[in-house]
This record gives structure tokens, C-alpha cells and sequence, in this order.
């Protein structure tokens, strides 16, 4: 079922949801990849009522809810500690770094090749581009040699296999941190995601849960951070030769964790899909449109938030300071983030995200370059309190 | 009589024992729940570390805050994370009979100035002015990233400063103070931009304890070496060096550290009880009172360590070009039990007889109003 393009029209963001007659097995709707979704129908007495509950459950999965919202307002809203989904999502950024790392602690043993060039053109930058809207990404690659993990790993017999518990991942990441060379990259957010290739001595390597069972995937994350994946190597490469052995890395598997993971962190997360619905997965970038528009949504809200409770606290330490002068390009940007933030406003209120995700944007930097101007040091002034008078009848 | 009373027993032991493991498992369930609401919600942490002296007699101060330095990059935080502002003027000062090195020990067991020590700001940038800007994000665009601070929303922040001080002032290399008005003011700054999830202030100086009497932001806990009136001792001098090596506050808030390792469970209430007055001589003091969380579930590497937050990766997304069909989980569906009854077509209308019905209808309408047909 593909609707014609002409009755959507431009900039329109509209969920179409279409009700028709299916015989699906027992499959009550379905949703698309592309601001679509069909909700089975059927005659029976109740049979309104009942679509219409479908018909919302499918739009409450696809559109933006109050748990997204709240999300996004989650440092300014009182501390909720019980989720860690508040906690994950990446904040909103001008731009953000990407470092894809190659860590091979045992070279005398194998000999790594992995195709990140390809990987990073095929995979990636189509998920980057579809997400574009919200940010700009730069992704760069290294490969670090000799570089192990901060935690032993244990050996089980049963499995003749060596496991990090689940405890001890926290412990993985900061030894290996300093090596990642993160804080040279640039300015804005990094996100790294790390491939590990345990040692000959140490493999297989698996990553167990809470519970002990080995995790499919063999990699974590951390939120804000970015993720590791541990890739072992075939059993089988060792028989032929002699060390060290050459591994080429399968980068789909590969690039399937770290974009579910990158999706993770920036907050996208696996909808809430409504029962015996079949929804067809992302599309080859790995983000469906309205999962973008959820996203934009939530990060315009945020940064129109962030940029209003930096302005009103500029203007509290103003009031409480009163001998601090107020350059005039400090002015015109607190103008300049005033005008944006009532834009941003409105245009979110009329459903154009994206020129309300630019207008909420120019907002927090004009915000931002106003509250961190480095005129504005109060020490620059003379202190009420460091001021006496002396007089002498 | 002797059988039903056993059998009542038996009933009332049985059911104590259902009632005891449904408690546990409750009780483990909110255990869990309790144990998640009071871990601290950061994710990541940062340290600044401030000596404010200059000058060869002021060897310990140094020493201090390298000793600091060395625990925390131990613990975790990387250099990246950490603001260390130091004169820097001891390892390679001519009156140091041991060049290169810096020695919080007497017959000079450890080494703190090490082989890795990157000092942010050194020498003369040590100033009232720069550790503002640094606290308060003030800085000039072409500041490089290693001198900034920069910390978010969920960030845990360690402040250490140590010096000469005063009731209400801490003197920065001879020259400047800072108050304790002004350093209440910037951590406000601070918390109006969000600038940290919760901090740590410890003050290493005679008469510390004033300089965290005027904080109102939330969030703050503060220890002091000393209360108001009393001077802050030093520990040891050593006759090679010429010095005393360190003070006795961070001396034995430094081996208090030694002992814990990134996995340590140990909480803020055993760092309060470190330097009792018998070893101390000066009172440590310590305020809690703008902290939200009881101290006693505050881990010592919440601050001194970084831990990070990590969860499993559970998902995966398909790179398959051919369109995948996720189903959802099979759950019992509450419409089930509406659509008890079979689906069928609906009841025709009889449309013939309906037609017949109109036509009957208009026929009459015509022949009693139509007038003029």
C-alpha cells in the first residue's frame, strides 16, 4: 500500500494511519518506516471503539509521549532516580565526535584488519545523514595496539571459555580511556565505540549479565560514553597456520551493535509497540522518520528549556550583583536568544520541526555565549563586601 | 486433641515459612529498588585540585595536592577530568636536593611527582581570577580543553584546595585572597548552570572550616582540616629535604585513600572520622547539611573514583537490505476477550424493501404537499 505523495503536503509532518480489512493471522496493525501505519479492521459490535483504542495505541508508539517529553526535561524536572533511561541520552550538542577504536592487545598473535572505511561509508554515514538534522557529526577511526582491558577476565571450565561478569565492567573502561585520545579530537561530545580482540590467551572472551548467561551481542555501553564490543576470533583460523593469525572483522556484525548502540545513546530508544502489531524494522539507515521526528521534537524542547533557565539565572546573578556591567554584545545576544526561543515556540506549536529545532538551537548558543561571556566575572568588580568606609568627624 | 494440635502447628510453621520467603523476596525487591534510589545519579566525575602557594617552604602544600592527584588518577578520573593548578615550583627549584621529585614521605618513600603528572595551571596562572573562571566556565574561547572544566548536569565534581588560610579567606601565592563569599557565590554560579550533579570541597588550612560556612548551593558536602580559631599542623619534616613534607589532614586522609580501590564500598561517614584531634591536633570539621543523600551512602569513589555507569547491550538493529518484519512480543491482549463472539458478516439490510419503503413515503409526500404536480 503506497500512498501517493501528492497528498501529503510539504513540510507536513502527518501520521497517515489507514484502517482496511486485513486477514493477517492474527496481527492487528502494522507499522511503516515512513510516517505510516495500518490498523487492521473488522465488523463487530464494538468494532469503532475498539480500532479507535488500536488507532491511539499505534500513534501513542510512533508519535511524541510524556515520557519522551519528560525525558528530555530530565535535569530540569525534580530528580526521578529509577530510570536509567533519563540518564542515557546524549545531551543536546551543536555537533558531535565520533571515534570508532580497534583495540588488538596481542599483535603477535593476530593480525587485525577490519574495513572501517567501507564499513563507516556503507553503514554509518547513511545513519548519520538521516540523522543530520540534529547536529553535525564528524566520525574518525584508530587502531590501538597493546592496549588491554583494566579487568582480568575469569575462566570458566565448564564452557572452556574465559567471562567479565557483569560487575566488573565499570571497571573496563577508565584504563583504557587515557589511551582513546578523546579529549584531543575536538571540542564538541565524544563518542567512542571500542572493538576488542581479546588475547590468544584470554579467548574465547565472553560478557556475561546479572544472571550469568553470555550476552548475544557481547558488547555494553556506557550512557554518555559510548560502547565496546568484544569480537572473538574464529577457533578454527588457528589450526591452519602459525601465529600470527590474520583476522578480518565482519563489520556488519559489527556495525549492527554499535548502531543499536549509538541509537542507544542518543536516546532512540526501541518503541513501545502496542500488542500483536508487526512493525517493520528500520530502514537500511537504521532510523525510521518518525523515530527522527520524535527526536527533534525532544531536543527542541530540551534546548528551549535549557536556554530559558539560562537566561533566567543570568538575570537573577544580575540581580543579586548589582555592579556588574553588561557589554552590549552580551545584550544583543540575550536579545538574539530571547527572539529565538519565542520562535522556537511557535513553530514547534505549528508542527515545523525542523526550523523549530534550528530557531531552539540558535537559542541555547546565543544563551550560552551571553552567560558564559568572560566580561561577566564578577571578581573583575569591586565586591560590596570587600568595601568599608572610613570618616572622621 | 495432640493430632489436630500438631497439625495446627505444622499449618502455622508452613505458613510462616510461605510468609518469610515471600518477605525476602519482597524485601530483596526493594532492597534492589532502595539500593538503586540512593547510588548517585552521575555519570561521570571530575577533580580540581588547587594548590595555592608558592615558594620553597611551602613544599607541603605541593605535596598535598600531588598526593591528591595521585590517589584520584588511581581511582580512575583521567587527566582529562582533572584541573590540577600548582605553582609547580618544587621539583626543579635549586634548593630541592632531590631534582625531579617531590616526596610526601620522610626518608622518601613515595615520589608523588611521578612520570605522568600534567599540570593545567602552573606558576603564575595559579589566580583567584583563573580558578573562577575555571569553576564558573567563564573562560576565554581560545582557552585550550585541558584547562577547562568541563563538567555537566551529572557530573561529581572533587574540589581540593590547600594553602594558607585564614577566617574567611584563603591566600592564593602571596599575593590575593579569595573569601569564602566568593567561592560561595561561584559554586552557586555553578549550580544555576548546571555545572555538576553533586561536589566535594575539601580544604586543607589553618582555619578551614569558614571557608564552607557560607555555601547555600545544593549538593555540597565539605570536610576542613580545621575549624575556626585553629591552625591546620603540619605532619614531618625531613632533615634531608630540609621541609616538612606534607600536612597532617591530607597525610592521613592519604592513607585513609590507599586502602580503597576502584570496587570499595566505603562510605563518606569513615573519610568524616579520619585525623581525630589526638593525631590531628586541629579539629577536622565537615558540613552535610546542603547534601542531599545521607553521607553514609556515599561512596568514596562517587568522588574520588570514576565509576561509570554501564547496561548491557541487548538489541541489535538489522543491515539486511530486505525489509525485516519485527513482531511483537505475544502477549494476552485485553480486546480478546471483546471479540468472544466469531467474526461474520454483518446482517444485510434489506436494501429491496428499504427502496420500496421510500418510494412508498415520497409517493405520499407528493400526493399531500405537492400541490402544484
Amino acid at each position: 500500500m503506497v500512498l501517493p505523495r501528492s497528498l501529503l503536503a510539504q513540510g507536513d509532518h502527518v501520521l497517515v494511519c489507514v484502517i482496511f480489512l486485513l486477514f493477517f493471522q492474527d496481527t492487528m496493525s502494522y507499522i511503516g518506516p515512513e510516517r505510516t501505519a495500518v490498523v487492521r479492521g473488522f465488523t463487530h459490535r464494538e468494532a469503532f471503539n475498539i480500532v479507535g483504542r488500536r488507532v491511539i495505541q499505534v500513534a501513542q508508539a510512533m508519535s511524541l509521549t510524556e515520557d519522551v517529553l519528560a525525558a528530555a526535561l530530565a535535569d530540569h524536572l525534580p530528580e526521578d532516580k529509577w530510570s536509567s533511561d533519563k540518564r542515557r541520552p546524549l545531551k543536546s550538542s551543536l555537533g558531535y565526535e565520533i571515534t570508532f577504536s580497534l583495540l588488538n592487545p596481542d599483535p603477535k598473535s593476530h593480525d587485525v584488519h577490519w574495513d572501517i572505511e567501507g564499513a563507516v561509508r556503507r553503514y554509518v554515514q547513511p545513519f548519520l545523514s538521516a540523522l543530520s538534522a540534529a547536529g553535525n557529526f564528524s566520525v574518525d577511526s584508530q587502531i590501538l595496539y597493546y592496549t588491554v582491558l583494566g579487568v582480568n577476565p575469569r575462566f570458566d571450565p565448564a564452557s572452556s571459555s574465559y567471562y567479565l561478569a557483569a560487575h566488573s565492567l565499570p571497571h573496563v573502561i577508565n584504563p583504557v580511556e587515557s589511551r582513546l585520545g578523546s579529549s584531543a579530537a575536538s571540542l564538541y561530545p565524544v563518542l567512542n565505540f571500542l572493538l576488542y580482540v581479546p588475547e590468544l590467551a584470554h579467548s574465547p572472551l565472553y560478557i556475561q549479565d546479572k544472571d550469568g548467561a553470555p550476552v548475544a551481542t557481547n558488547a555494553f555501553h556506557s550512557p554518555r560514553w559510548g560502547g565496546i564490543m568484544v569480537y572473538n576470533v574464529d577457533s578454527k583460523a588457528y589450526n591452519a597456520s602459525e601465529l600470527p593469525v590474520r583476522v578480518e572483522v565482519d563489520m556488519v556484525r559489527v556495525m549492527e551493535v554499535f548502531l543499536a548502540q549509538l541509537r542507544l545513546l542518543f536516546g532512540i530508544a526501541q518503541p513501545q509497540m502496542p500488542l500483536k502489531s508487526l512493525f517493520s524494522g528500520p530502514k537500511s539507515e537504521g532510523l525510521t522518520t518518525w523515530e527522527l521526528d520524535r527526536l527533534l521534537w525532544a531536543r527542541s524542547v530540551e534546548n528551549v528549556a535549557t536556554a530559558t533557565t539560562t537566561l533566567t539565572s543570568l538575570a537573577q546573578l544580575l540581580g543579586k550583583i548589582s555592579n556588574i556591567v553588561i557589554k552590549d554584545d552580551v545584550a544583543s545576544e540575550v536579545y538574539r536568544a530571547v527572539a529565538a526561543v519565542q520562535k522556537a515556540a511557535e513553530e514547534l506549536a505549528s508542527g515545523r520541526l525542523a526550523s523549530a529545532f534550528i530557531a531552539s538551537q540558535a537559542a541555547v548558543t546565543s544563551s550560552e555565549r551571553a552567560f558564559f561571556d568572560p566580561s561577566l566575572l564578577h571578581l573583575l568588580y569591586f565586591p560590596d563586601d570587600q568595601k568599608f568606609v572610613i570618616s572622621s568627624l | 486433641m495432640v493430632t489436630a494440635f500438631s497439625l495446627s502447628k505444622g499449618l502455622t510453621t508452613l505458613s510462616g515459612l510461605l510468609l518469610l520467603s515471600f518477605g525476602s523476596l519482597a524485601a530483596s525487591q526493594i532492597e534492589d529498588q532502595a539500593e538503586q534510589f540512593f547510588r548517585s545519579g552521575h555519570t561521570n566525575n571530575w577533580a580540581v585540585l588547587v594548590c595555592t602557594s608558592r615558594f620553597w617552604f611551602n613544599y607541603r602544600h605541593v605535596a598535598n595536592t600531588l598526593s591528591v592527584y595521585r590517589s584520584v588518577k588511581r581511582l580512575g578520573i583521567p587527566d582529562s577530568h582533572i584541573v590540577l593548578m600548582l605553582a609547580d615550583d618544587m621539583a626543579c627549584n635549586p634548593r630541592n636536593p632531590k631534582p625531579a621529585t617531590v616526596f610526601s614521605h620522610k626518608n622518601m618513600e613515595l615520589n608523588v611527582y611521578g612520570d605522568d603528572v600534567e599540570v593545567d595551571y602552573r606558576s603564575y596562572e595559579v589566580t583567584v581570577e583563573n580558578f573562577l573562571r575555571v569553576l564558573t566556565g567563564r573562560i576565554p574561547p581560545s582557552t585550550p580543553r585541558s584547562k577547562r572544566l568541563l563538567s555537566d548536569d551529572r557530573s561529581n565534581i572533587l574540589i581540593y584546595m590547600t594553602g594558607h588560610g585564614g577566617n574567611g579567606f584563603l591566600k592564593f601565592q602571596d599575593s590575593e585572597e579569595i573569601t569564602n563569599i566568593e567561592l560561595a557565590d561561584a559554586f552557586e554560579q555553578m549550580w544555576q548552570k548546571r555545572r555538576y550533579n553533586e561536589l566535594l570541597f575539601i580544604i586543607d588550612t589553618c582555619q578551614g572550616a569558614s571557608m564552607y560556612e557560607r555555601f547555600y548551593s545544593p549538593n555540597i558536602m565539605a570536610l576542613a582540616s580545621s575549624q575556626v580559631g585553629e591552625d591546620s599542623l603540619s605532619h614531618q619534616p625531613d632533615p634531608a629535604i630540609g621541609v616538612h613534607l606534607m600536612d597532617r589532614y591530607t597525610f592521613y586522609v592519604l592513607e585513609f585513600l590507599e586502602e580503597i580501590n576502584p570496587a570499595s564500598q566505603t562510605n563518606m561517614n569513615d573519610l568524616f572520622q579520619v585525623c581525630p584531634r589526638s593525631l590531628c591536633v586541629s579539629t577536622p570539621g565537615h558540613r552535610t547539611d546542603l547534601f542531599q543523600r545521607d553521607p553514609k551512602n556515599v561512596l568514596i569513589t562517587d568522588f574520588f573514583g570514576s565509576v561509570r555507569k554501564v547496561e548491557i547491550t541487548t538489541e541489535t538493529i538489522s543491515l539486511q537490505p530486505d525489509l525485516e518484519i519485527m513482531e511483537s512480543r505475544d502477549k494476552k491482549d485485553w480486546m480478546d476477550e471483546e471479540l468472544m463472539e466469531p467474526l461474520k458478516y454483518a446482517e444485510q439490510l434489506p436494501v429491496a424493501q428499504i427502496i420500496h419503503q421510500v418510494y412508498l413515503i415520497s409517493e405520499n409526500f407528493h400526493l399531500n404537499h405537492c400541490s402544484t404536480c
